[in-house]
């Protein structure tokens, strides 16, 4: 058994949560740049040229990339062997996300009561999910989430019969629907399979998946390759102003499910798709 | 076309603005979000006055990151417009002319738009450390507790943004998708 402290996951989900914020991770950097180079569209290429420029800004300068830092939602995968000592893991976390959000000048945008509203002033609670795993270490990361995106998500129940073509429909109708709200150039996460609740779960983990990625199952690679291809083709360009770059990336995750059922959840994310991860 | 233009965004301004400009903005302009919008909308259904002078006025949907040290504001980017779709018309009813945000709007803040000659630009969603550059001055005049949300006097110079919807109500998210799809044959 490896004991892990408390106090060690509160600091590594500190400066996860600071650092996740002002730098963007090098796949969607580059996924950005390999875009910029393939638009034609003039207004396109302009929009694309100030996104590049806004997330080298905020690298330089130590500054959050987009000024809605999102909810924090911490994935922590725990090996068995672990035991974590010294406080509460709940806390620990939530107590992370606090300093972070505090000591890095992040914003604070989650209410205490989704009716009733009233802003928790330290961006706690975080959204956690853990994960038991084989081994000695707790994997952690940070995926601080936009809103602007995330109500532009959507979760259908399909019946079998719908098939393949059902969800190719899905996607393209939820990414036309969404439109400019998400801040596009975007970066779209499918999960298929499980239960309600696991497909949305999938869909928020393809997130936080390299956007140059592909799924291991050359089925769903392909699935990947021929949906981000089309939604370039839906013309809503960067920021909806026209253009081929609508998406930078489309990741698709998958779980058995039920013989009565094939839950599609899409998960939109913005051109600032943060994740950090460190193991403990 | 680029245009670089001083407000106010008097009547005059305002239609010379077409959809698809490119605009280089420099003034004062007010920040709020919904929060912010309840409550002057509330103010204004009472018959109470707003925190600042309506007329011609420009409202940047906007909740910064705190500035740290140094800085004059934190990041500062636009957050998404139709969240202020039900306040928008009473806002424009009462003089102010210009919106900065992003994302779509309803018809009926279009239709506002028509008649009171009003103009919804956008800022790039996501640009918050960029636009940050262009705000030069900053100051809390209302709402405090509200945090981010708060309602703050900005001075900007030179602010990067696209006319979306223009005074008679053309719209660069359809004519522009439109315009690229006819150019690729679809």
């Amino acid at each position: 058994m490896r004991e892990i402290q408390a106090q060690q996951i509160t600091d590594v989900v500190e400066k996860l949560c600071i650092e996740a914020n002002y730098y963007l991770p090098k796949d969607v950097q580059e996924g950005i740049c390999a875009c910029r180079k393939c638009e034609d569209w003039d207004i396109a290429k302009g929009v694309l040229d100030q996104i590049i420029e806004n997330y080298e800004i905020a690298e330089r300068e130590s500054v959050p990339i987009c000024q809605d830092t999102g909810m924090a939602c911490v994935f922590l995968e725990i090996g068995q062997d672990v035991h974590i000592v010294g406080g509460d893991l709940r806390e620990a976390v939530d107590e992370g996300v606090r300093r972070g959000y505090t000591n890095g000048y992040l914003r604070k945008s989650v209410v205490a009561d989704p009716v009733r509203r009233g802003n928790t002033g330290d961006n706690t609670p975080a959204m956690l999910y853990t994960e038991i795993v084989p081994g000695d270490q707790i994997k952690v990361t940070v995926g601080p989430k936009g809103f602007g995106s995330e109500n532009m998500s959507a979760i259908r129940m399909f019946k079998p019969s719908a098939g393949l073509q059902g969800i190719k429909d899905f996607i393209l109708e939820t990414v036309e629907t969404a439109g400019p709200n998400p801040c596009p150039p975007m970066v779209i996460g499918v999960g298929i399979g499980g239960t309600f609740d696991k497909a949305a779960l999938l869909a928020k983990k393809a997130l936080m998946r390299p956007v140059d990625s592909e799924n291991p199952d050359p089925f769903y690679a392909d699935l990947e390759k021929e949906m981000l291809e089309k939604v370039n083709q839906l013309g809503i360009g960067p920021q909806g102003f026209g253009g081929k770059t609508t998406a930078i990336g489309l990741n698709i995750e998958t779980l058995p499910t039920h013989i009565a059922g094939m839950p599609c959840a899409i998960n939109i994310n913005c051109h600032v798709t943060r994740h950090k991860t460190e193991v403990l | 076309m680029e245009k670089h233009i001083t407000l106010p965004l008097t009547e005059e301004l305002a239609k010379s603005l077409k959809a698809g400009d490119t605009v280089y903005l420099t003034g004062t302009i007010y920040t709020s979000r919904d929060a912010g919008h309840k409550r002057m909308c509330e103010a204004l259904a009472r018959g109470e006055e707003l925190p600042f002078n309506p007329q011609d006025a420009t409202i940047y949907y906007v909740g910064p990151t705190p500035a740290k040290p140094g800085q004059v504001i934190g990041s500062a980017g636009p957050t998404t417009s139709g969240r202020m779709d039900a306040y928008a018309p009473t806002m424009m009813s009462v003089g102010a002319r210009g919106m900065i945000g992003k994302g779509a709007r309803l018809p009926e803040v279009v239709d506002a738009m028509k008649k009171y000659n009003g103009v919804y630009f956008g800022a790039i969603g996501g640009a918050g450390a960029l636009l940050a550059k262009c705000i030069k001055k900053c100051e809390l005049i209302a709402f405090e507790d509200l945090g981010a949300e708060a309602l703050r006097e900005l001075y900007v110079e030179e602010m990067p943004l696209v006319v979306i919807i223009d005074s008679e109500g053309n719209n660069l998210y359809e004519d522009g998708k439109a315009a690229y799809l006819k150019q690729i044959g679809k």
